[in-house]
Order: structure tokens, then sequence, then C-alpha cells
């Protein structure tokens, strides 16, 4: 099965979150969040924050809303690894978060090293009330997409927008 | 060795607490804020998730450019989130200024020492991360030159304040984090509501 294109992809993600007023992407860099952080870096109204580490996009989004404004979290699935303590900000605070997690070691991966981590991370997410939304297949990114929004901004969640490797393609070794 | 009483550190750099929006860290550092402003709609203090007050100082001035933000730490607490210096420093946000209270030690879990009565000089790292702005005091008589450091220099800028291992103000704060982001967030949109 051919992996979908992921600019095609990486536009209807960005185009909704624009439209839903998210104007910081914060982010630690994987390939599969490449176009989103692109466009958000040429667009007039989102600005890109580079963390050394994940977590600190939770903290850097939780700011942002306390003075009303809107963030996400683009990172790779390794990177959930390193945000649990700061998720108590989420289940504690019940501050709104939407994290994007383009997923490595799962479905098709050959790197030994990415099983650990990717395996455990939909149990961590959900350990620290992260509602997990999963997307395997192109044809459900976009309702997919609008059910993390509205649960993140409207209904005051945190979220994990998780983009599987049967939906992304396996990284090839 | 320094000589300035942490109790006596913010009220002496920060006379007018409500030109601020706080975000500040776990234990002493919020015992501190809460105490100068009488745990104020204008400031969020935390009592978990160690080492990320930097970023929600980041946060909140990125989000916020026309207000000056505060984000106050101690050592432990910075050096948990020490990365997040660099974070700052790449977006460069004039309006943010994070303030070190260093008692060298962990003193809310018993007075264990820290990386900073070691060998650990944050105003070096502070500098390598490329904060523009770097001052450290270790004497009451700074004051003066710390007030306008915060007020005055280009940021963001960071203040290493050492102080002695005297406690913190002693201050009882409302540790519920869902009322008091509800609380921070109302009284920022009422006073702001363009934002």
């Amino acid at each position: 099965m051919k992996a979908p294109d992921r600019e095609v992809w990486s536009k209807l993600v960005f185009d909704k979150l624009v439209n839903a007023n998210v104007s910081l992407f914060s982010y630690v860099p994987d390939f599969g969040n490449t176009d989103i952080i692109k466009m958000a870096d040429e667009h007039n109204e989102t600005r890109t924050v580079l963390l050394t580490s994940e977590e600190e996009g939770i903290a850097v989004c939780a700011g942002a809303d306390l003075v009303g404004q809107r963030g996400v979290v683009c990172m790779q699935s390794s990177g959930v690894g390193n945000c649990p303590n700061y998720l108590s900000l989420v289940k504690g605070g019940r501050f709104p978060m939407l994290m994007i997690v383009t997923m490595r070691g799962d479905y098709g991966e050959e790197n030994h090293w990415q099983y650990p981590m990717g395996q455990a991370v939909i149990p961590i997410l959900e350990a620290m009330g992260v509602l997990v939304i999963q997307v395997d297949r192109e044809d459900e990114l976009e309702h997919a997409t609008e059910a993390a929004i509205s649960a993140a901004y409207t209904g005051g969640q945190g979220v994990a927008l998780v983009l599987s490797q049967k939906f992304l393609g396996a990284k090839a070794f | 060795m320094s000589t300035i009483n942490r109790r006596e550190l913010l009220p002496n750099l920060l006379p007018n607490p409500d030109d601020f929006l706080i975000v500040s860290g776990l234990a002493g550092a919020s015992k501190d804020t809460a105490g100068l402003t009488d745990d104020g709609s204008n400031l969020f203090t935390m009592a978990g998730a160690m080492g990320s007050t930097v970023s929600m100082g980041l946060g909140v001035a990125l989000s916020a450019p026309s207000q000056h933000v505060l984000a106050v730490a101690g050592d432990g607490e910075l050096m948990m989130g020490i990365g997040s210096l660099a974070t700052v420093a790449s977006m460069m946000p004039d309006n943010l200024t994070i303030i070190c209270i260093d008692n060298g030690m962990h003193a809310e879990t018993g007075g264990q020492l820290g990386h900073t009565s070691r060998r650990t000089n944050l105003a070096i790292m502070a500098e390598g991360a490329g904060i523009p702005s770097v001052l450290e005091i270790d004497l009451p008589d700074q004051f003066a030159e710390a007030a306008n450091f915060i007020t005055g220099q280009p940021g963001p800028r960071f203040l290493w304040a050492r102080v002695t291992t005297e406690p913190p103000t002693a201050y009882k704060r409302d540790f519920d984090l869902a009322a008091r982001r509800q609380i921070f967030r109302t009284a920022f949109q009422a006073k702001n509501p363009a934002n």
C-alpha cells in the first residue's frame, strides 16, 4: 500500500488548526511533522517554537492558554515518553492540550530501538488522562483532526492525535 | 557567599508586582511569589511538573507580547528544565524575564545540596544558551541594579539571584491548579479583552 502524500495530509491538518485559531506550533522535529512545521513557519498568523525536549511544549501551550491563545505540540512518538510529569497540567489543571504524535515503533517498524517506546505511547497517554484519537487510514484523518480540535479547545481535554505507521508508512532502513 | 535573605529579594526587585504576569515554580519560588502578590490573579504557581516554569513563562510571553512576563524558579527547578533556556533564546521574547532564586539546595525535600553548590554556574549556562541579558547577584546592595536590569535591559533576561539558605516566605497558597488557571485567565481577559 502506498503511503499518503505527506504534504497533502499535512496541509489538511494545518488548515484545520489555523481555522481553529491555533497560533503556536511547538515541536521537536520529526520526519512526520516536517511539512506542518514548514507551513507554520511560512504562515503569517502562526509561529513555531523549536523545543529542546517535548515536555517543554506542554508547558508552552499551557502558558499560551493562560492568556487566551492556542498552541499544539508536534512530536515523534518517542517524545511522548518525555511528557508525563508535565501532563499533570492537563489532568490536574484542565488545561486544553493538543499533541500531534507521529508514530514510530508500531506497524512495520524495522528499528529495534523504536519498539519499546512506540508500544508504550497509548498506555502512557491514557495513564495521564490524555484522550487518544488514532489515525490508521487516510480517510479517517479529516474527521479525526476535527474531533481532536473540538475535544481540546471546546471540550477542554488533553488530546493526542496519533498518526500511526499504518497511515504514515514505515521508515525503511 | 551570598548575604541575600530570599524573603527580601522579590519585594526589592518588584516594587510593583501588578505590572507583571508571573509564573513560578514549585516550592520556595512559589511561596515567595504568592507572598509578594497575596496569591494574585496575575500569578500562576506550580507545585508539580518540576522543570516547566521557564517553558510556561515562554508560552505566556509569546502569546501576550504587550505584557512583561516573569518566570520565577528555584535552582533545582531550573536545572530540571535547563534546555528551555535555549528554547527561550531561540525565540528571543523581549518581554520575558527569568529569575532564578538559587539557595543551592533542594530545601523542600530536606536541604540536599544541588548542582549550583558544587560546580554549576547558571550565568554561564544562560549566556551559553544565548540569553542576551544575564546578571548574577549575591548581595543586598545589588537590589537596585537588579531591579533596573529587569525593567531596563533588552530581553529575554536571566537574573541569577544567589540567596542564603534561610526559608522562603511563609505563605499558604491555593494548590488547586484548575481553579487558579480560571482565576488567571478571567483576570487577564478582563484587562486585555483584545488578546
